[in-house]
């Protein structure tokens, strides 16, 4: 896909973001807009699916799990984007009886998800099985994983890192948000995560280091991890991105994390994102 | 009703032989363990099915999350580890990626509660039926004796949705016929009486047939049901029987909150309110022991379950 079509999916994704927190003044808009460029270049350039075919197994299927399930505005967004389910379902996002729970849930049956996420730390885990039985069944999907750097403070990431390399699952590429906030502050402050890229490599991993508001960099870099898939390693890419990406009040902070903007905001925000779509 | 003893084994080695028959009919089961190959008795499996059987070390978070991700392709996943660690220590990763999330994952825990013995508190679990019967989607089974966990193992493959399968380490007198069928949700009836109904679970299945006979001495007529699965109940059971007695016992090795004797009042103080009593653990951890030893002292023996079997009685108005 051009960059060009690329960036116009990605602004009408921010735009679904903004309007869709600021409806129900509640979700997380900071983190959804600073991945709107990955999971923009994932479902519309990366990934091999069937989105209107959906089904839990994915057999012969590339495979996404969100970890940091928080993030659900984006993915809902590029998820309705890509055709797995109509774009006006947008607008029931955490309002009641709606498929978009605050966090992704499969009890409701939204095509695209296939695991609950929202208590931190249990993506990596869940898409290391995952991955195991594509190879167990000569399946040849690859299966890809988003995690929030701060989520990295839970244990069981680390088990599943440990576990992935020890077993050589070599179909998996996991993605870290690597913002730099969390709730309480900048994860420095909070609880530093010393040498990221070290640590990977430490526990065995291919390690990838990528702008993840550059289409042309985030290509170079998918390409890559895919191309070392197969070869023994399990493949995690730091990617670096600015919380609240695309609308200027928003990035620079940890602040909106989690905090809706009011009407006010929402139009200062819309004026800086493109309709390039149509909003839903 | 006379039971016979058709051989003394430990409930765990019922799902190793259960698992390892799965191993050779189903090649969609798959097996995880943490570390307790041996304790589980998963080795004929393993041995028979190295491409299927995966070893996650000492993480069972990460067992849990590989086993909710190893249902989306359509394997049937059996994680094993002691109970304490199959639940408690795991309790978000159940209740997130297997259960709300509605995976097709077999939660299989030996080593529960006090007969783990000499070990001690830190792993006798007695909290893990509570925990598990209150999470929606959950299935919870608690087989008697060896016949009955091997029979419910390779049950619960037939079944689509999160199990939780709970067995034991001590040697225990066989007594389920090794043909039976076990229908999940389907209580046994082992024998039909007219003062008290006694409804157990686990080892205390064996506990209150050696109680029958003592009560029977007194001239005490005392049906007791097998209550192997205590989530969904067999409510039409408990009411039969109740409806028939007037009064119950309750008996399991687990802590009174939470467990099969909470189950089945909640099922009597709306349908038929009567009298019950609870052989069960009063709020209180285990400690180092024999099996025997701590069933005794802690008042889940055969003895308590007479004694409550009386108690019940003499509270009929």
């Amino acid at each position: 896909m051009e960059n060009s079509a690329l960036e116009k999916v990605a602004s009408q994704v921010r735009r679904d973001i903004v309007r869709m927190v600021s409806a129900v003044n509640s979700g997380h808009p900071g983190g959804s807009l600073g991945c709107a460029d990955f999971l923009s270049f994932l479902y519309f350039e990366q990934m091999n699916f069937n989105a209107e075919t959906f089904d839990m197994d994915g057999i012969g299927e590339d495979l996404f799990f969100l970890s940091n399930g928080h993030i659900s505005p984006v993915w809902y967004s590029v998820l309705a984007r890509a055709g797995y389910f109509p774009v006006a379902e947008l607008g029931t996002f955490r309002k009641l009886s709606s498929r978009l729970q605050g966090h992704p849930s499969t009890d409701k049956k939204l095509p695209g998800i296939r695991m609950a996420s929202g208590s931190l730390g249990q993506g990596l885990s869940v898409a290391a099985g995952a991955a195991q039985v594509k190879k167990l069944t000569g399946d040849q999907g690859i299966v890809y994983t988003l995690h929030g750097d701060g989520e990295l403070q839970e244990g069981q990431i680390w088990e599943a890192a440990m576990y992935a390399a020890a077993n050589n699952v070599d179909n998996l590429i996991a993605t870290i948000d690597y913002n730099g906030r969390q709730i309480d502050g900048d994860v420095e402050d909070v609880m530093s995560l010393g040498n990221l890229a070290q640590k990977w490599l430490a526990f065995g991993w291919e390690v990838l280091e990528m702008d993840g508001h550059q289409f042309e960099d985030i290509r170079t870099k998918m390409t890559a991890a895919k191309a070392l898939c197969g070869k023994g390693k399990p493949v995690v890419i730091i990617m670096k991105t600015e919380m609240g990406q695309g609308v200027d009040y928003m990035m620079g902070s940890h602040k909106w994390h989690g905090v809706a903007p009011n009407a006010e905001q929402l139009t200062a925000a819309l004026a800086q994102l493109e309709e390039s779509l149509g909003d839903y | 009703m006379e039971f016979e003893i058709l051989g003394n084994k430990d409930t765990r080695s019922g799902f190793g032989e259960g698992l390892a028959e799965l191993g050779r009919t189903n090649p969609d089961v798959v097996a995880l363990c943490a570390d307790l190959t041996g304790s589980l008795k998963m080795d004929a499996f393993q041995k028979e099915n190295p491409e299927r059987f995966f070893q996650a070390g000492i993480a069972e978070a990460n067992m849990i999350g590989l086993a909710a991700g190893m249902t989306i392709g359509g394997k049937i996943p059996y994680t094993g580890t002691f109970a304490n660690f199959s639940t408690g220590r795991v309790y978000d990763q159940i209740r997130q990626s297997v259960a709300y999330s509605q995976k097709n994952v077999k939660i299989c825990a030996s080593h529960a509660g006090l007969t783990l013995g000499e070990d001690g508190a830190t792993h006798q679990i007695l909290e893990d039926i509570g925990m598990m019967r209150m999470l929606p989607n959950m299935t919870v089974i608690v087989p008697a004796d060896f016949n009955q966990t091997k029979q419910a193992t390779i049950a619960i493959a037939e079944h689509n949705g999160p199990v939780y399968l709970r067995f034991g380490r001590p040697v225990m007198p066989i007594f389920v016929k090794p043909d039976a069928k076990f229908v999940i949700g389907k209580a046994d009836v082992l024998a039909e009486g007219t003062d008290v109904t006694i409804i157990a679970c686990g080892h205390l299945v064996w506990k209150s047939i050696e109680a029958l006979a003592i009560l029977k001495e007194k001239g005490i007529s005392a049906e007791l049901i097998n209550m192997h699965t205590i989530k969904p109940l067999d409510v039409q059971a408990i009411l039969a029987s109740a409806g028939k007695t007037g009064c119950v016992v309750t008996a399991e090795e687990h802590m009174m909150n939470g467990g099969l004797g909470e189950a089945v009042s909640q099922v009597l103080s709306r349908e038929l309110p009567c009298p019950q009593e609870y052989v069960a653990v009063n709020d209180s951890f285990g400690e180092s022991g024999t099996p025997m030893e701590l069933m005794t002292k802690y008042g889940i023996d055969t003895q308590d379950v007479v004694n409550a079997a009386m108690k019940a009685i003499a509270r009929k108005a």
